[in-house]
């Protein structure tokens, strides 16, 4: 008997999982919460094994499975990984199983229909950043978005429907015009492939037009058709006003889920699909997306200033934080991809553990609203302490894992435009007046509220998860030279792969200069 | 031989027809004789069963039956399978749905075998008044079968609506056959010699024919029927029509337009604005519709819309690639094929959960239903979600394969077109399922689950089953469908 290898395995675990849960016994919630939580925890533990498995010195895909699925057309089974995508995979395991165990007990209704649904969210997600063929990567990308609406749908509060149906309405409308740029790729390469695209179109640009001018305008409607999916999911200025909505009204899990990883669908497919396949379009993309980039991040900290409502300020903060990965993303640089990576990884760890905390007050008090809370400092310590720390590493603070990235991103940009580096970095000043600020009002001062004197500190089990992800936290941030080490050969990947025959444009000749540069930077982060 | 009788071959060609009428007339020859509700069932169940077992027998006799008057190859087994198991499913699913209105079944399933047996010519028909024959034989049973709830004003109201338009559809059709002929001396339309015909006439000839076909399978601006008919008609009822005379309707239409090389050229541009147009109507008219059976009927406007993406593939191809053209024939029949399980299946539904005198189709009693039912919301979502495109269904493949046709035919526009309209689709068809899980039932239409008789389930399962196993593993169907040589009479 064939045993199915690693990659989908890391697919079949919670599939299994899920459907084990809709079977077995519906009533028990203490044995549906269990399994939930083996399982999840299975799938992380497995997922690590990939750090092991994998060779970090190779470039290219690795532990690769290619199987036909479908004859005509050439539809294959293709999955991967490298050093962009692992991570993110271990990310999804991580805040899925943290997620089922912050949903212990503040989910009170179709229990069994919860852990079912976050699983086969799981599902989703793991598929997208492990599918390596573009049917199969739509596939994923789709059905992931079935779970999530039911998630805010069914367990979130206040407007949660018209919070769902926004959500797939804005992705659906963007993925559909995905799926004709791919069925366009299909026919002009005859294959949904990545890697098989990748290498025709690197070795044949022509392929997309009789004209150089022909080409050049089917790239930019391919890359249009492909960045405007992505764009809606990050969510990219102006493209981003569902995700307040379905942050606010999703239950925590949901929101870890949203804000840790399914964000970072739009970005990852940015640079594994966008920039490797379209480069010319990117480029002459670059500074209008850089520009709608940083409207994003600024925009987002501003309206996080004046947010009255907790969750929907830090929802805002990662309108703020994405626009930073997508403007390190196209620097193009080594610097700036790098940033772009980490920052993904550290903005899922930081603002996941925001809505955890966020979540957390909300269960004692069933209100979002900042002005209910202050003080709280008092009667839970404990919770504040932890909160005040993911606060800091959210606005960046040295050490801890949210400086790295913003860092890198800030670093990467300023070497293309020290314009774009000046208006960036007032994001960053702005992140640290919204979180601190919002903090001393919900936990400095007297107690102004009489409900709130009484509140109970943080209980063993969200102490727990409290605590892993400040490990987390802390780790990425003193050794994040483990991760840029592991990602640096994906970036240069995708740098190479953007380079098209006899396009050696005088921008390129100062690349290997910029290369050099950034070995050093990356050991000054890593040290520090 | 004597050139009057048919042969044994042609026999053999027709027999699927054959069994469907036999069949029709065994059940009106016992009926006055039995009253044995489950045992017409059962004969009707055979007999649409039995039609689509021996359109194997069809098969093995490919080539011209009738001296090519009809044609047995792999376009029309394709379809014979799939009338056959749409009768099949919609006979298992009227049954219990019969008992509860009272209605008579065996006149109810006669119908519905000749029904069935005059879509089976349309899908081999080689010649136009061949053609027409099959299509009165589906139409006339139809418009009797809408009005077969005799005692309801929207049933009388919905079979008269048909039956006016739709002989005048017919009259448009037979006005196009007698250009055709006068165009070029036959009426067989692979024989035509075109290079020696009446240009003018042909046009205009087949515009008549388009225009008549189009009224069948709703295409805008021939659609405005569609909604009340399908309403008013009993649910059952209502699952046939939309899967079953528009699959055979398309078939004909498929067949004219691939094998009359005028055509091609010609329709190109028509079907283009005949795609876009069904499709936003389509799409529009369903967003604003508050009773299941109209928002499906809506639906099932746009997806002839989607399916004429594939017909305007076709004819800008059939042309210079006739090769490629094969693929966008693939694509059409898959289409249909998905739709067609869908539609029964989530008709189905809406028949049983209707309950008595179909009351209660509006949006609102679905509300609770996942948790009232939840393998039933459950399926209903499956069907909605293969409508809506989403991958792992067959709705979703057909879709993906109807535009990688057009896209390989370069109607990047439309297919963006028809991208916006899946977008517009997904609000719709969100909101039931959505209110399905996430709307709490009002008070007076929070009632005990509806049982679902075995029949319905035996529906149920085998539409979902169906819907998933084409979304998954579609090689196999598109393997056959894909062959070169399946519309036998290609030019």
């Amino acid at each position: 008997m064939m045993l199915p290898g690693l990659l989908t395995s890391l697919i079949l675990i919670p599939t299994v999982g899920a459907f084990a849960l809709l079977v077995l016994r519906g009533d028990d919630h203490k044995f549906i919460k269990g399994l939930a939580l083996g399982v999840s925890l299975f799938e992380f533990g497995f997922s690590l094994l990939l750090l092991r498995k994998m060779d970090f010195s190779a470039a290219g895909y690795q532990l690769e499975e290619n199987f036909h699925w479908i004859a005509s057309p050439p539809i294959r089974y293709h999955l991967g990984v490298d050093g962009l995508s692992v991570f993110l995979v271990i990310l999804t395991t991580f805040l899925t199983a943290i997620s089922v165990i912050a949903s212990w007990n503040n989910v009170h209704e179709r229990i069994k229909e919860f852990f079912v649904t976050l699983l086969l969210l799981e599902v989703g997600i793991v598929g997208v950043f492990l599918s390596l063929d573009l049917f199969l990567f739509f596939l994923f990308w789709e059905v992931m978005l079935i779970p999530m609406a039911f998630l805010i749908g069914i367990w979130g509060h206040g407007r949660k429907i018209y919070a769902a149906v926004k959500f797939v309405l804005y992705t659906m409308a963007g993925s559909i015009l995905m799926l004709v740029g791919i069925i366009w790729l299909y026919n002009v390469t005859g294959s949904f492939d990545l890697p098989q695209i990748q290498q025709a179109l690197q070795a044949n640009p022509g392929l997309l037009g009789s004209t150089v001018e022909i080409t050049h305008r089917n790239e930019g409607l391919l890359f249009l058709a492909f960045f405007i999916a992505f764009a809606i999911k990050v969510p990219l200025f102006p493209m981003h006003t569902w995700l307040p909505d379905a942050h606010v009204e999703a239950p925590t899990a949901g929101s870890v889920i949203l804000a840790g990883v399914l964000l970072k669908m739009g970005t990852y497919g940015m640079m594994r699909f966008c920039l490797p396949l379209f480069p010319h379009a990117s480029k002459v993309a670059a500074p209008y997306v850089a520009v709608f980039a940083i409207i994003g991040i600024i925009y987002g900290a501003l309206v996080a200033l004046v947010q009255p409502n907790l969750k929907k300020l830090v929802a805002y903060s990662s309108v703020s934080h994405l626009g930073f990965v997508v403007l390190g993303i196209f620097t193009f640089g080594v610097i700036g991809m790098q940033g772009a990576i980490y920052q993904m990884l550290a903005h899922g760890i930081s603002t996941g553990a925001l809505f955890l905390l966020v979540g957390m007050l909300y269960d004692r008090r069933h209100t979002f609203e900042i002005s209910e809370y202050g003080g709280l400092a008092t009667p839970m310590p404990k919770l504040s302490a932890f909160f005040l720390f993911v606060a800091l590493s959210s606005l960046g603070l040295p050490i801890l894992n949210g400086f790295v990235g913003e860092y890198l991103i800030l670093l990467g940009t300023y070497s293309v435009s020290w314009k774009w580096a000046t208006w960036a970095a007032l994001g960053v000043i702005l992140s640290a007046c919204y979180l601190l600020w919002s903090y001393q009002r919900v936990f400095f001062g007297e107690v102004t509220q009489e409900k709130n004197k009484s509140l109970p500190d943080a209980s063993a089990r969200e102490r727990g998860i409290l605590f892993a992800m400040a490990v987390v936290t802390l780790w990425m941030g003193v050794g994040s030279a483990y991760l840029t080490h592991r990602t640096a050969n994906a970036t240069d990947t995708i740098r190479q792969q953007m380079v098209r025959p006899g396009d050696v444009a005088p921008q390129e000749a100062s690349k290997p200069a910029d290369n050099s540069g950034v070995k050093i930077s990356l050991e000054r982060s890593g040290t520090r | 031989m004597n050139p009057g009788m048919p042969n044994l071959t042609d026999l053999k060609i027709v027999l699927p027809e054959l069994v469907w009428c036999g069949f029709g007339v065994f059940i009106m020859v016992l009926q006055p004789f039995l009253k044995n509700r489950h045992f017409f069932t059962f004969l009707g169940l055979v007999g649409a069963m039995g039609g689509a077992i021996f359109s194997i027998v069809s098969a093995w006799n490919y080539g011209p039956g009738f001296s090519g008057l009809i044609l047995s190859d792999g376009f029309s087994f394709f379809f014979h399978l799939l009338l056959g198991t749409v009768a099949f499913l919609v006979v298992l699913a009227s049954e219990s749905y019969l008992e509860v209105e009272n209605l008579d079944s065996p006149e109810f399933l006669a119908l519905v075998l000749f029904a069935t047996a005059g879509m089976g010519v349309l899908a081999s028909a080689q010649e136009l008044l061949t053609a027409f024959i099959g299509l009165e034989m589906s139409s006339i049973s139809s418009y009797i079968l809408a009005g077969y709830r005799r005692d309801a004003l929207k049933s009388n109201e919905s079979a008269l609506k048909y039956f006016l338009l739709g002989s005048f559809a017919t009259a448009f059709f037979l006005f196009g056959i007698a250009l055709f002929y006068g165009a070029t001396g036959t009426t067989k339309f692979t024989a035509a010699d075109f290079a020696h015909s009446q240009v003018g006439f042909l046009k205009l000839g087949l515009a008549m024919i388009l225009i008549g076909l189009g009224f069948k399978v709703a295409v805008a601006p021939f659609q405005v029927w569609t909604p009340d008919v399908y309403e008013g008609a009993p649910t059952p009822v209502t699952a046939l029509f939309s899967a079953g005379p528009k699959a055979a309707a398309f078939a004909l239409l498929l067949r004219i337009f691939a094998t009359v090389p005028a055509a091609t050229h010609y329709w190109f541009w028509a079907f283009w604005v005949l795609a876009a147009l069904t499709m936003f109507l389509g799409n529009l008219g369903a967003l604003v519709q508050t009773n299941v059976k109209r928002m499906l009927a809506y639906s099932s406007i746009s997806h002839a819309g989607y399916i004429l993406v594939g017909f305007a593939a076709v004819t800008s191809m059939a042309a210079e690639k006739p090769s490629a053209a094969v693929s966008a024939y693939a694509a059409i029949l898959f289409y249909l094929l998905g739709y067609a399980l869908v539609k029964v299946g989530a008709f189905t539904i809406v028949s049983q959960l209707g309950g008595a005198a179909e009351k209660r189709i509006s949006l609102d009693d679905y509300a609770g239903l996942g948790q009232r039912q939840p393998w039933v919301a459950a399926a209903l979502s499956v069907f909605l979600l293969s409508l809506l495109g989403l991958p792992v269904t067959a709705g979703f493949f057909g879709k993906f394969y109807v535009f990688a046709a057009a896209i390989h035919s370069n109607l990047i526009w439309l297919v963006v077109l028809a991208a916006v309209n899946s977008t517009i689709g997904v609000y719709y068809y969100l909101r039931l399922i959505v209110i399905m899980y996430m709307h709490e039932p009002k008070p007076e239409a929070a009632v005990a689950p509806v049982r679902f008789p075995l029949t319905a389930r035996i529906v149920l399962l085998v539409a979902v089953a169906g819907t998933i196993y084409f979304g998954v593993a579609p090689t196999r169907v598109l393997n056959f469908l894909n062959q070169p040589t399946l519309i036998g009479s290609l030019k």
